[in-house]
């Protein structure tokens, strides 16, 4: 067993683990506490893939920004402490059947069409050329996600303004 | 590890989020199962790119992680607008549009 391979399993345990505590949890907060944790965890991932730089922006904007504006939701929705807070789930049986039934079905379609592509070695600076191909092949999507966010701004604003 | 490892362990996850998007009731609850589901795609994205060494998965990862976050806080703000009109969080008591 190599070292990369005991990484794997460790964060693979980690990511499921949370993201079961995620939907299973009674408690919101608690919840949000645990998608934090797998989003940890998946920006451990992407660095066990040779990618730092998208490691980086997931704990900046994911772990980091969705977690707290979820926070901040659920501060203004749910007294914190108390019994609002706590969440029921409904239909469990038919969710589990579901998203079981689609995991088999995906699974199915690995078994039918092995990937075995070795991994490639590493070539160059993977940030470098992230931040070269954005801004010149893809430049457009870049500045549309601009436009996006924008947007975004403005339609929150738009919702979170004082009543009058 | 292989890419088999990466693709199944995000269809796992996948599937964990689709599983909280159906059976909760809290609409936040209902956001953050799409979060682990938009994760799962985004371990997908950068899987593959680093497996066929070409580096456009990972600004499509780029990409959906700006959307998800603006997408996130246009959906708790509507969350926090419908609380505020009608006192709930709950996807089912939102039935206005029930004929």
């Amino acid at each position: 067993m190599t070292l990369e391979s005991i990484a794997f399993g460790g964060l693979a345990v980690v990511l499921l683990a949370s993201a079961l505590a995620v939907v299973l949890t009674r408690n919101l907060f608690h919840s949000v506490l645990y998608l934090a944790l797998s989003l940890v965890a998946t920006a451990g991932l992407f660095l066990s893939l040779d990618a730092e730089f998208l490691a980086a922006i997931q704990l900046l904007l994911y772990a980091g920004g969705v977690v707290t504006i979820v926070v901040f939701a659920i501060v203004v929705t749910e007294r914190l402490v108390g019994d609002r807070i706590t969440q029921t789930s409904r239909q469990l049986l038919a969710g589990f059947g579901i998203a079981g039934a689609l995991l088999v079905a995906i699974i199915a379609v690995f078994r039918r069409a092995p990937l075995t592509i070795p991994r490639p070695p590493m070539s160059g600076d993977l940030t470098r050329t992230i931040g070269e191909s954005v801004l010149t092949t893809y430049v457009l999507p870049f500045e549309l996600l601009g436009v996006l966010f924008l947007v975004a701004l403005v339609g929150a604003l738009y919702f979170a303004r004082p009543d009058d | 590890m292989t890419l088999q490892a990466y693709l199944t362990l995000a269809a796992m996850l996948f599937c964990i989020g689709l599983f909280g998007v159906m059976t909760r009731r809290n609409t936040i609850g209902i956001l953050l199962g799409i979060e682990l589901m938009l994760n799962a795609v985004n371990i997908n994205l950068v899987a593959f790119a680093r497996f066929r060494g070409d580096v456009a998965g990972m600004v499509f990862t780029v990409f959906t992680i700006c959307i998800t976050v603006a997408e996130v806080a246009l959906g708790l703000a509507l969350v926090i607008l419908i609380y505020r009109i009608r006192r709930t969080a709950v996807a089912d008591h939102l039935d206005l549009l029930r004929g």
